[in-house]
């Protein structure tokens, strides 16, 4: 006679599982993972903060606007993909979310753990790069550990937002079209997010100094350039702190519903 | 034993999908509807078969009890606990055996099972315990180790199986199992719903197999269109199927003057001719096999082939839809 186990388990436990699950498989690809989240900002740093100041093209207090800047742009690539990625596949073909959605526990908890993944893989990104970079670049006279509660709130804070993001991303996206998606939308939020420049110096180009707030991208990277060169102009850290809790709402919004589409017909 | 309530329990229940590129707007298709209002009580421990073609409602039926696909109207409940209003629960009494093989790719096959019991809160030791003996019992226990790629379709199944039992769930589901299996690997399935049938699980399996429903069900709704066509057991249905035995005989040229003059034929309820063939329904099919040639004979036509079938689901089924089940 089966069991008649009739009591799920807390909604904590399976929690707990479903992030045991994601730790293993995490933790396995950790090599890859590393490599496809730090290469692209290391690089950067490498033309940018090492070569370019050494052959005198761009000036030497560069490194400490494009410092906070690499970190922003690792942290939440890593949160995006970390989120999106697996949505693509999990809701593809192979539809392997099954296993998950059949756990006894709200459906939108499964979505609400990949976020959470999505926050720690992007603490892990900037954890790894903000060392290597300071190794690289040398020392930076503008730069300050001495406030690693804000770097920490901007941290958790930009990964919540573009791992919501991923969600959002990764669940209304047919799956043909995701290599796409990451050229149209994630290259111009680079680029157009003030992690190569600070948003200070867009008042050069007033229309543009305006346009770019619609980017989730410029609050992590003036978030970041507050908490680590506070000397710096830079956004003030309740207005950084304040749109990105706005937009992690924004995209939850959107992301779970897409998600409940997807998981329930 | 305590009152043990009914496995599943629907009233009246509705599912109707928003017709494709309908929120476009450009071309207005009437919306789809999968389920047109199901009645149906399983008890529970009972082995039960939905048997239907593709599109008569099975699959959205197996959907909705599994809390995947939400009612548009009605209830439905498993094991006690109403799939919409207590959807946690309905998950931790039920298993599921997907119709196409879903693991998780990024784990082995061990890990597939052990990771899966976690999410239902079962202790890593008792899961590992459960997961060697499934595997063992399923006859893949040397493939713990292996990747789920590894594995042949049969295996994959198997693994699905091992992982619908893992939580020891009181209701299983399978949805169209067999289909893609080889005949020995759905024999041997067949050995493995048995078993667990017998241990006292309650078995909820859909099917366009004929053969497999009649072997295995206790009791079969055959449905179409999203509708209940007929619910009893394999034995009750087959005695429902209209006038016994149907004989088809092939003739060397038009049956439409030999159909007319065999429904002259005592003991024929029917006769119809589909080209060459003269398609007869008869109590007794067998007896009346020289009469039919003789009959033909009379036309001038002569029997090049015969073809005799028993009383059967499939007789019922044609006359219940009007079409085959493939």
């Amino acid at each position: 006679m089966p069991s008649t186990s009739f009591t799920p388990p807390s909604t904590l436990r399976v929690f707990g599982a479903l992030l045991r699950r994601d730790l293993h498989v995490t933790r396995r690809e950790l090599p890859y993972f590393l490599v496809r989240t730090t290469l692209q900002p290391l690089l950067f740093i490498v033309v940018f903060g090492y070569l370019l100041p050494r052959m005198g093209f761009v000036g030497h207090g560069y490194g400490a606007a494009l410092l906070p800047g690499v970190i922003a742009v690792s942290l939440t690539l890593s949160s995006v993909q970390s989120v999106a990625l697996p949505m693509v596949q999990d809701f593809g073909f192979t539809r392997e979310i099954e296993d998950r959605l059949l756990a006894p526990a709200p459906t939108r908890l499964i979505a609400f753990e990949k976020i959470f993944m999505g926050v720690l893989q992007g603490l892990i990104a900037a954890a790894v790069v903000l060392p290597m970079a300071r190794l690289i670049m040398g020392p930076i006279d503008a730069l300050t550990g001495a406030h690693a509660v804000p770097v920490l709130l901007v941290t958790i804070l930009g990964a919540a937002a573009f791992s919501n993001l991923g969600l959002l991303m990764g669940t209304a996206i047919n799956p043909q079209q995701i290599g796409l998606m990451f050229s149209v939308v994630v290259a111009p939020m680079i680029f157009f997010g003030c992690a190569y420049y600070p948003w200070q110096g867009l008042q050069a180009v007033p229309a543009m100094k305006y346009a770019v707030l619609v980017n989730p991208l410029v609050y992590v990277a003036e978030g970041m350039r507050g908490a680590l060169t506070p000397a710096l102009p830079h956004m003030s850290l309740p207005a950084v702190v304040g749109a990105l809790v706005i937009l992690t709402a924004l995209f939850w919004t959107l992301g779970i519903r897409s998600f409940e589409r997807r998981a329930l017909s | 034993m305590p009152d043990t309530p009914d496995a599943i329990r629907t009233a009246a229940l509705r599912k109707v999908y928003p017709a494709p590129g309908a929120r476009r707007g450009a071309e207005r298709r009437p919306d789809i509807v999968a389920l047109v209002g199901l009645d149906l009580t399983v008890a529970d421990g009972e082995f039960f078969g939905l048997l239907g073609p593709n599109g008569a409602g099975k699959t959205t039926t197996i959907g909705i009890l599994t809390t995947r696909v939400k009612p548009t109207s009605g209830t439905a409940s498993v094991a006690g606990a109403d799939v919409v209003t207590n959807e946690v629960a309905v998950r931790q009494r039920i298993g599921v055996v997907p119709q196409r093989p879903n693991p998780d790719r990024s784990l082995n096959v061990r890990e597939n099972l052990v990771f899966h019991a976690a999410y239902f809160g079962v202790a890593r030791a008792v899961a590992a315990r459960r997961a060697a003996a499934l595997l063992d019992q399923l006859g893949i226990g040397d493939r713990g180790d292996a990747k789920v790629d590894q594995l042949s379709g049969g295996q994959q199944q198997r693994l699905m199986i091992a992982r619908a039992l893992i939580h020891e769930p009181r209701v299983i589901f399978l949805d169209e199992p067999t289909v893609g299996l080889d005949p020995q690997a759905r024999h041997d399935l067949w050995d493995i719903l048995r078993a667990l049938h017998a241990q006292g699980r309650t078995i909820i399996m859909t099917t366009h197999y004929m053969e497999e429903a009649d072997r295995l069900c206790e009791r079969i709704a055959i449905m179409d269109h999203g509708r209940l066509l007929a619910l009893d057991t394999p034995q009750q249905l087959k005695t429902r199927a209209p006038g016994g035995t149907l004989v088809e005989l092939v003739l060397d040229g038009d049956a439409t003057a030999a159909a007319a003059r065999a429904r002259e034929l005592p003991g024929v309820s029917s006769a119809e001719s589909l080209g060459l063939v003269l398609r007869v329904y008869a109590e007794r099919g067998g007896e009346l096999i020289p009469a039919l040639i003789r009959t033909a004979g009379l036309e001038g036509r002569d029997v090049r082939d015969i073809h005799l079938s028993p009383p059967s689901l499939e007789t019922l089924f044609i006359s219940l839809t009007g079409r085959t089940l493939d």
